[in-house]
């Protein structure tokens, strides 16, 4: 391997074959490039997908409510059932183990938001200081609602990111400026950024006491969301999340008289069922195009074998001359061998920093709704290439043996 | 030089054994020129890949330069063809994508010589056979007669002991034959070994003794008064 003269000899066959070098490293570069991609844009598609669910926290539990569908205890069918304070208080105290994030929300219709000459109308809403956590959102200036502010029934709001580009345009700090909602002044305290997009950054949200004092709201609240605390496994959350769910609406359908059965007075949506699915998909996909991956780097390996077989066939001849000349068998596969592991090698590594440019460089901006960032771990890039160049030798060496060992007067008749 | 007793050789053709050779006794002493005779089939060629090391006699003893060539594995027959033999084929051999001074070269890589030694070396039997201006020439760029004298370089580049030639003139017209045969005899007359198998006999008339094989046997070794290849060009 570290034999000066053999180098030479390599390099002297490879630049008078050109053709077959490059025909060599083609296939491959090619081999190792369509794996790469492949395997990077498998990864952008996890990415794009997990952005798509990124919206909320992944184990968090809604509950809202509808209208009755079923007469109960002399009650008529079609009552609209309103969730109170009372309800999300006695969820909060008989849970409050178990859950980790909790927020009841109070939503403000027409919510129209001045500030000077510009004016939106956005979804307004009153929310505890957990609901950042629920939303995943994060602040981008400012802080957001905290509980000193829902005791002091504070005028102040928290806006999304697309609100304050709206109402601010890009000029102003909004911390400490005042909007104005239904002509009522509050005091901007915080920015924040959600991962949903800007459907989900087009929201206020400001104390709940607050928006149920200042909107007329009573203690009516639109609906709960909440987050479990974190279990040791994906099946003893889903477990707890179902119990957690189960309670809830029986407790609710207790105390607002609703018969057991009805399905759309009250609604628990259990994201965790969804997660489920997400991460099934996700694995999926993984599993998809791992199996790809493999099966194009088997097909690769029988390529580089074909090229090997071929390219030994054809030096028959010039193997019988060089039998005939003084070269030992040992020589004869080593030649073969260096040189096929030296082409593939560098093949490889071509069609490796060809495929990481253009996940680098074309990557980013691929701006398809499930494609995010596409980016391949190097280590696996790696691995394959050494597989591929490892495969090939392997293959390489059978016929370069049996060449070997052919009588040179047979060698020498090969037409 | 070369000392072979009782040599037989047969070959398996499917469940038929096709007998070759049938106990050839034959001696060759240093700086002979001989000829091997005989029509296709008589063994000649078979004869001569066995002397080459390139085939393996079924029995008889083969003895070259003092050594015995028997129970050769791949190995030890590789190192003994590149030290004691030179080839010279009728298709010349050589190999197509290195140039003249490569292909002359290439024995002498197999001998573990350096490079820039190497190429001295090539270049000289290059001059020697009168190629030295075609040494950057591929083979498809020569003629037969040139490929056949580059052919002739590379078989005395690793300095043997013995020059095997298979029909060295078979695919040439016989003026470049006659020119072929001239460097033969020139390199014969420094003293070296040289065997030739031909089924022409004008080209037989051309060494010093002729040997007749005629179905896997010996029939006539006779002495010949040489006629110089010059005289002919």
């Amino acid at each position: 391997m570290f034999d000066l003269e053999r180098w030479e000899e390599i390099f002297d066959t490879i630049r008078k074959n050109k053709l077959r070098t490059f025909l060599t490293g083609l296939s491959v570069a090619s081999g190792i490039f369509i794996l790469v991609v492949l395997l990077g844009i498998g990864e952008g598609m996890r990415n794009g997908i997990s952005q798509e669910f990124e919206r909320d926290a992944a184990n968090i539990i809604y509950v809202y409510t509808g209208v009755t569908s079923k007469e109960y205890k002399g009650l008529n069918p079609g009552r609209r059932i309103r969730m109170k304070n009372e309800d999300f208080n006695y969820a909060t105290l008989k849970h409050q183990d178990d859950l980790e994030y909790r927020s009841s929300v109070f939503r403000i219709w027409n919510g129209v938001v001045n500030y000077g000459k510009e004016s939106g109308s956005y979804r307004v809403e009153g929310v505890y200081p957990d609901y950042q956590f629920l939303e995943n959102s994060g602040m981008i200036e400012g802080r957001f609602i905290n509980y000193k502010d829902l005791d002091n029934f504070e005028k102040v709001v928290v806006l999304g990111n697309k609100v304050r580009n709206d109402l601010f345009k890009d000029s102003k700090d909004p911390i400490g400026e005042f909007v104005q909602i239904s002509g009522i002044n509050f005091k901007v305290i915080g920015v924040y950024t959600d991962p949903g997009g800007e459907r989900e950054e087009s929201r206020v949200f400001m104390p709940i006491s607050t928006a149920q004092r200042v909107f007329g709201g009573a203690n009516n609240i639109a609906n709960m969301a909440f987050t479990l605390a974190p279990e040791d496994n994906f099946k003893d959350a889903l477990a707890a999340s179902n119990r957690f769910t189960a309670d809830i609406e029986n407790q609710l359908k207790e105390s607002h008289t609703i018969a057991p059965d009805d399905e759309s007075a009250v609604n628990v949506n259990n994201t965790l069922e969804d997660a489920k699915r997400f991460y099934d998909l996700i694995a999926m996909i993984k599993f998809f195009f791992w199996g790809v991956g493999i099966c194009t780097i088997i097909a690769g390996v029988v390529g580089v074998s074909n090229i090997m077989l071929i390219i030994v066939k054809e030096r028959t001849r010039e193997i019988g001359i060089r039998k005939a000349l003084g070269a030992e068998p040992l020589s004869i596969v080593g030649m073969v061998l260096h040189e096929s592991i030296f082409v593939t090698a560098i093949a490889g590594f071509i069609g490796l920093i060809a495929s990481l440019l253009l996940l680098e460089f074309v990557g980013p901006f691929i701006e398809t709704q499930y494609i995010a960032n596409p980016a391949v771990n190097f280590n696996v890039a790696l691995t394959t290439v050494f597989i591929l160049v490892i495969a090939g030798a392997f293959a390489g060496f059978f016929p370069a043996w049996r060449a070997a060992r052919i009588k040179p007067i047979v060698a020498l008749r090969d037409e | 030089m070369i000392e072979i007793k009782d040599l037989h050789k047969s070959y398996k053709m499917g469940s038929n054994s096709l007998h070759v050779l049938k106990g050839i006794n034959f001696s060759v002493a240093e700086g002979e020129l001989v000829s091997i005779m005989g029509s296709s089939g008589s063994g000649k060629s078979t004869l001569l890949n066995i002397l080459g090391m390139l085939d393996e006699a079924d029995s008889g003893s083969y003895t070259l330069d003092g050594v015995p060539i028997k129970n050769l594995n791949e190995k030890i027959a590789a190192r003994y063809r590149n030290k004691f033999l030179g080839f010279i084929f009728q298709s010349f051999n050589l190999i197509s994508y290195k140039n003249a001074l490569d292909n002359v070269a290439l024995p002498l890589y197999y001998q573990g010589i350096k490079r820039t030694e190497r190429i001295d070396k090539a270049m000289s039997y290059l001059e020697k056979v009168g190629l030295a201006d075609w040494a950057g020439h591929l083979p498809n760029e020569l003629s037969g007669g040139q490929k056949q004298r580059v052919a002739i370089a590379r078989a005395l580049a690793s300095d043997p002991k013995v020059l095997l030639a298979d029909e060295p003139t078979g695919a040439l017209d016989s003026k470049t034959s006659y020119e072929v045969m001239n460097l033969i005899q020139e390199i014969n007359d420094e003293g070296r070994t040289i065997l030739v198998v031909t089924h022409e006999p004008d080209i037989a008339a051309m060494t010093k003794r002729i040997v007749n094989l005629k179905d896997g046997k010996i029939i006539q070794d006779t002495r010949v008064d040489q006629v110089r290849a010059q005289e002919n060009v």
